[in-house]
């Protein structure tokens, strides 16, 4: 399984899944932040982006992700103020423009952002700004790993590693997969042959039953990770439950800011009223994020559901694996 | 074919994002990333230093990568195309 959504669609392009032989099938995980985020967390969101006086930062994709009864995009036709940022010190920027407003953070992504969500918090408080907001949906990668191999649902033999995340925390949060479920990891980078090696490395490990953690990724992935990020991390966030799409709650799976920094914490100010969230009718991108189904398997891809007019996140985002078998393998 | 291979296996390619450290001021630098200048952060790799080539992910550097590795990750490569070759 590769679990990175960036690696889904690398495979994809340059043809890799076609090149392995049978006996080495690639499933698609749970990689792609946008569409692990939950319909409720979506709605949350969107209630906060109704919020009078507010402004919503977010990073591109999610403002399309459907929730219960829109998406941001909707909320910002609907006079919202929804702005799309490429970095959390973008959030900050405009905190600084607009003083009277509170400008929201709409926090996602796993081990890769999370430093950089932390240090826009610490910058934030080193200007004393009192208008900037984070809602932390950030998620922790190896327990989510750990949470879909305990399920069990499907026989998996080895898992690539998102390089990026491993460049951050290291190999050692990928211990427990070899040792507790005789799993093997290769962290992988992005280019063809960093996969493909990455999993003859896997298929090595398999065939002499020998499972373990490689790193396939050195010249950016040292053993230890980017300590300097963890220590921020560690600092302005701690480990909580998160609600996965497709998986449900997660134990100390994902981050939340600490009592300290609560006063940029936007779940301590906005309360909004989300009771009901319903998925759409028929979109199975929770099934696809466990690799439980391929994209083509599900009813409404590429009729109901396509890039253009996305039902669920997995058609939406850039790393959704909906989006990338859609773009690359329509014909298969 | 040979030539075309090498040529498709140069150094940038290896760097997946190459952004490269033109100046710095405090926990803020200038980047160059295929031609195109931006500001980034670099609170996360204090010890960056002009010329080194960083992961750059929503606006900051992430790690520094090491050129000895890439290095020897080409090599790595040229071995795999080498192998294609024979067969």
């Amino acid at each position: 399984m590769e679990f990175c959504g960036s690696h889904t669609h690398a495979l994809l392009r340059y043809g890799i899944r076609d090149l392995l032989p049978p006996t080495i099938t690639m499933k698609s995980g749970p990689g792609c932040p946008v569409c692990v985020t939950s319909t409720h967390d979506i709605d949350t969101a969107i209630a906060i982006a109704m919020t009078p006086q507010t402004i919503i930062a977010t990073y591109g994709d999610l403002v399309r992700v459907p929730g219960t009864g829109g998406s941001l995009e909707r909320a910002r036709a609907a006079g919202a103020d929804v702005r799309v940022v490429y970095s959390a010190l973008d959030a900050i920027a405009i905190a600084e423009k607009n003083p009277s407003r509170q400008v929201v953070l709409v926090g996602i992504g796993f081990e890769t952002t999370a430093p950089t969500v932390a240090a826009s918090i610490v910058t934030a408080s080193q200007k004393g700004l009192r208008n900037y907001r984070v809602l932390s949906l950030l998620k922790l990668t190896p327990p989510v790993m750990q949470a879909l191999l305990q399920l069990g649902e499907l026989r998996i033999d080895g898992i690539l590693c998102p390089g990026h995340v491993s460049v951050i925390t290291g190999l050692e949060p990928y211990g427990p997969i070899p040792t507790r479920f005789g799993v093997g990891c290769a962290v992988s980078g992005f280019e063809p042959l960093d996969m493909l090696r990455a999993i003859g490395l896997l298929v090595e490990q398999f065939e002499s039953g020998s499972p373990s953690v490689v790193n396939a990724y050195e010249r950016a992935v040292s053993v230890q990770g980017n300590t300097v990020a963890q220590q921020l991390i560690d600092r302005v966030l701690a480990p909580c439950n998160a609600e996965w799409r497709g998986l449900g709650c997660v134990p100390d799976s994902g981050l939340s800011l600490r009592p300290e920094y609560e006063m940029y914490d936007a779940a301590a100010l906005f309360h909004p009223d989300v009771t009901e969230s319903v998925e759409a009718a028929g979109c199975r991108c929770g099934d696809v994020l466990r690799g439980s189904i391929s994209p083509q398997e599900c009813p409404l891809f590429g009729t109901a559901c396509t890039p253009e007019y996305p039902v669920g996140p997995c058609m939406v985002s850039h790393e959704g694996a909906c989006a990338a078998h859609f773009t690359y393998s329509l014909t298969a | 074919m040979r030539s075309f291979r090498r040529a498709t296996m140069s150094f940038d390619m290896c760097l997946a994002i190459p952004a490269l450290i033109l100046s710095l001021d405090g926990d803020n630098a200038e980047v160059d990333i295929g031609g195109v200048q931006r500001r980034i952060g670099t609170m996360l790799t204090p010890q960056v230093k002009v010329g080194d080539y960083v992961l750059l992910h929503t606006g900051f550097s992430i790690g520094i990568l090491k050129p000895e590795e890439a290095e020897q990750t080409l090599a790595a490569f040229r071995e795999l195309a080498e192998i294609s070759e024979i067969r």
